[in-house]
């Protein structure tokens, strides 16, 4: 290959992206007021944030019975920090200072050990 | 000398830089730890430029996923970008060159900046993009420093990506207003986690979203038209 691994995964994660901006424009400009198209713009979004969020949570695996985490003790802290988040963001609808103090919270429980 | 088109833009971009700077910077750090070297990183920032898409590149570098399983991965993370770009047809008719930049540059944080102007012009679109590029990219250049240097424990730093999904979904529900897409991201992002691989997660739980969107919508169709006859 004319590329080593690491450059070809960014050529093609370059492309990839560029792809998913570029597709309206160039074939779905006609069908912008489809019916569907409006449905799936209106409904897709917020269900992929969620979607996200599930998946970046993932490793905390309650449900597996007895509590074990795939990825180390961050599991607890996950949740501890996401309420966090969840909480400041309703409160005071500030998006940085949500982020911000969210991940302090996490960075020092896990490397604290505080939890978990 | 700074024009007033300028000064414009980087007004509206100063809380974008605020969100840019630490996430590129959680983005190049963590790049490090995987052990991207740092020109790799920084061009990441340049010619991919995606938050998401770039953290989950990384992850997928790490775990040795092939090339095809990265290119679908990473459109269906982007998928979104499809419905702004619908919304943004009539507003980026008549932009000339600066179009594909746009179209390019068209992450989440320049969406939401780009749709929320009360005196749309081109020149000041344009320039809301390329100063969120370079807010992007300077906060990664800052991150692969830090990250190489060792300056701080930045364990746990790649938290910022969650914190943002959860606000960004927070924004969603309270403009929204309706369950259920949140309904159906529960069910497939949840049977995903229990019943798929690591790495088909995100697709599948996306893919079969999309299909029960499809479903609901022509359920919808199939009722309004039994009520009209």
């Amino acid at each position: 290959m004319l590329l080593d691994p690491v450059w070809q995964l960014i050529v093609v994660c370059a492309l990839a992206t560029f792809a998913t901006r570029l597709l309206p424009f160039v074939a779905l400009s006609r069908q912008a007021d489809h019916p569907l198209i409006l449905h799936l713009g209106r409904y897709l979004p917020p269900a992929v944030m969620l979607i996200l969020v599930i998946y970046a949570l993932r490793d905390f695996t309650p449900l597996a019975g007895d509590w074990q985490l795939n990825m180390g003790d961050d599991g607890l802290p996950l949740v501890l920090a996401s309420l966090l988040v969840a909480g400041l963001h309703l409160w005071r609808r500030n998006a940085l200072l949500s982020i911000v103090l969210g991940t302090a919270s996490y960075m020092l429980m896990v490397q604290l050990s505080w939890v978990g | 000398m700074i024009s007033q088109a300028w000064r414009e833009a980087g007004k509206q971009t100063l809380p974008v830089m605020f969100g840019y700077l630490p996430l590129g910077a959680a983005f190049g750090i963590v790049a490090i730890e995987v052990g991207i070297p740092w020109y790799a990183a920084a061009a990441m920032s340049i010619i991919i430029y995606a938050g998401a898409g770039q953290f989950l590149a990384t992850t997928l570098l790490a775990a040795g996923a092939g090339l095809t399983e990265v290119a679908v991965a990473t459109m269906m993370l982007n998928s979104r970008h499809v419905f702004y770009g619908l919304s943004l047809l009539k507003r980026f008719q008549g932009a000339g060159w600066r179009k594909p930049y746009m179209i390019f540059a068209l992450t989440d944080e320049t969406y939401s900046l780009l749709t929320s102007q009360q005196a749309y012009t081109h020149a000041l679109g344009f320039r809301i993009s390329l100063l969120n590029h370079l807010w992007w990219f300077t906060g990664t250049l800052i991150g692969v420093a830090v990250g190489s240097a060792q300056l701080f424990n930045s364990q746990g730093i790649e938290f910022a990506l969650t914190a943002l999904f959860i606000v960004l979904t927070l924004e969603q529900a309270r403009r929204l207003k309706q369950a259920l897409p949140f309904l159906i991201a529960l069910v497939t992002g949840l049977g995903a986690v229990l019943l798929l691989p690591d790495r088909h997660l995100l697709l599948g739980a996306i893919g079969s979203a999309s299909l029960l969107l499809l479903a609901h919508y022509r359920h919808d169709r199939r009722r309004e038209s039994h009520h009209a006859s």
